[in-house]
């Protein structure tokens, strides 16, 4: 198999583009390790830092976008490599919102008092590196163009859409067991709507190496089951 | 030394997954072997150029693509030790059939080669040459034909005031679309072009583009191109030749995304030619 171009710069401002996206994906997956970390600790501080920090995610979107077109509009990119240049703007995208997440929720942990539910602290916590390890397994699948590896954060996303509906359960109870709980879990809830979504944008990921390696889409339709934004708002003390 | 039937077997084996055209197949290429001299430059290739679509050949310098080009109107037979085996058939007759008239089966397949080579003589005479060939005399048939096909060339608002000109006079574009326009006076089934814009600048081969999308849909048009964002442009379906070989032969749109076949692959994407 033939593997470099005739033209060797073409095959550097590939790697190039393949270098910016996992430095990116790293930033976006180191953002959301602390942001969790933060979160269980409480640590206003490191909060902040990291709603610093999310800029330079913002700047390698640019720079990847800025690389991408050169590319298409200087080489004219055919098969595999055009489908680089596509899923690498798409990757980008997808990795500056879940970027934007990992903020969002850095942005709510100096607004949750300290009286807040602990269990769901952790339970978020622990949907939080679920999704963590999605962002992870996606990277590692397109730097090594595993299609494997990139089915298997489809199937891990149904777990973590899982956690949210039993999150969305657990924090209503509170709610209802004590007003004074309504404003952190209230806090709480966005946050785990957050980490739903950034396992929603690491499928899409993974959706886009999948087209990367295969040049379609994973045809199969995936089950959708993250029932929280459909739940019945029933009373759950009147179950008891 | 291998035999000849030996020799002529494909040494590879075609990936197809074309699109259908809807009308079925004009040209129906089978097994079919060429030989300069004694060396093989085609190997057992079978396909379907479906009517009424435009089929692109490609592939690197030497592949066999102008050879199967040329094979499909006979202009091979003008080279000396040229022999074939296999079938050629065109609407249902097998063109290397022994009664076959050469001359009238080249009427049904206009070509237009990578140089434009107008005649030298005025654009009107270019234009109705076939029919000159045939015989017409009737002066209103040749006016009518001389507008129908410049306006099928798109060249017809740009020489109509001067229709009795020298073609030699023409940009190299006009002249091209010139060669076009008398291609298709004569009512062919087929346009066979052989890298109609490779000696044309980027304007002028937008319009040869336009003008190839235009006529698709009338005619079944087959065109060799070294400019493969061209073929992905023009053409309905591609087949990717490599020594003589047809490797991979589908939808264009498939052949520039994501080819099956990992030569094709190599070639598009400028890893190997």
């Amino acid at each position: 198999m033939a593997s470099e171009h005739i033209v060797k710069s073409f095959d550097t401002e590939l790697t190039r583009l393949e270098s910016k996206i996992a430095e990116m994906g790293g930033l976006a997956e180191s953002q959301l390790a602390e942001t969790f970390e933060a979160l269980v600790k409480h640590d206003i501080e490191a909060a902040a830092r990291i709603i610093e920090r999310d800029r330079r995610i913002d700047e390698i979107e640019t720079e990847v976008n800025a690389l991408a077109l050169r590319l298409l509009a200087l080489r004219q990119p055919m098969a595999d490599d055009l489908r680089a240049a596509v899923a690498a703007i798409k990757i980008a995208a997808d990795l500056e919102r879940i970027g934007d997440y990992a903020k969002n929720v850095a942005k709510r942990i100096s607004a949750i008092a300290d009286a807040s539910p602990a269990l769901s602290i952790h339970s978020i916590a622990r949907m939080g590196q679920l999704a963590q390890t999605m962002v992870k397994t996606v990277l590692d699948a397109y730097v090594a163009r595993d299609a494997e590896k990139a089915e298997d954060v489809l199937a891990q996303d149904e777990a973590v859409d899982q956690l949210h509906t039993s999150l969305f359960r657990e924090l209503l109870t509170y709610m209802m067991e004590d007003p004074r709980n309504i404003s952190p879990c209230t806090h709480l809830l966005f946050i785990a709507k957050n980490i739903e979504r950034v396992g929603d944008h690491a499928t899409n990921v993974a959706e886009s190496v999948l087209f990367l390696i295969r040049g379609k889409l994973p045809v199969e339709e995936r089950r959708k089951v993250d029932a929280a934004s459909t739940a019945p708002s029933t009373n759950p003390s009147e179950r008891t | 030394m291998a035999s000849v039937t030996e020799l002529a077997k494909p040494t590879t084996r075609t990936v197809y997954h074309t699109k259908p055209g809807g009308h079925g197949a004009i040209i129906d290429v089978a097994d079919f072997s060429l030989w300069y001299g004694k060396s093989q430059a085609l190997f057992g290739l079978s396909l379907k150029i479906e009517k009424d679509l435009v089929t692109a050949l490609i592939g690197p310098s030497g592949c066999g693509k102008s050879t199967l080009l040329r094979s499909l109107n006979r202009m091979n037979d003008l080279i000396e030790g040229v022999s074939v085996a296999g079938r050629v058939t065109f609407a249902g007759d097998d063109i290397y059939d022994r009664g076959l008239d050469v001359i009238a089966l080249r009427k049904r397949m206009g070509m237009v080669f990578q140089k434009p080579n107008p005649f030298p003589m005025s654009i009107f005479e270019n234009v109705i040459y076939p029919l000159r060939v045939d015989g017409v005399r009737d002066k209103a048939v040749l006016a009518e034909t001389v507008e129908r096909a410049l306006r099928g060339a798109a060249l017809w608002d740009e020489v109509k005031d001067r229709l009795h000109d020298n073609a030699l006079g023409m940009s190299g574009g006009q002249q091209q679309r010139l060669c076009i326009a008398r291609a298709i006076a004569g009512e062919p089934e087929v346009l066979l072009m052989d890298e109609p814009c490779s000696a044309l600048d980027p304007l002028a081969t937008a319009r040869i583009e336009e003008l190839i999308d235009e006529l698709s849909g009338r005619y079944s048009i087959v065109i060799v191109t070294h400019n493969m964002q061209q073929a992905s442009r023009v053409s309905d379906n591609t087949a990717f030749f490599y020594l003589g070989n047809l490797v991979e032969y589908g939808e264009t749109e498939a052949i520039f995304t994501a080819p099956h076949d990992e030569r094709t692959r190599s070639y598009i994407t400028g890893r190997f030619g």
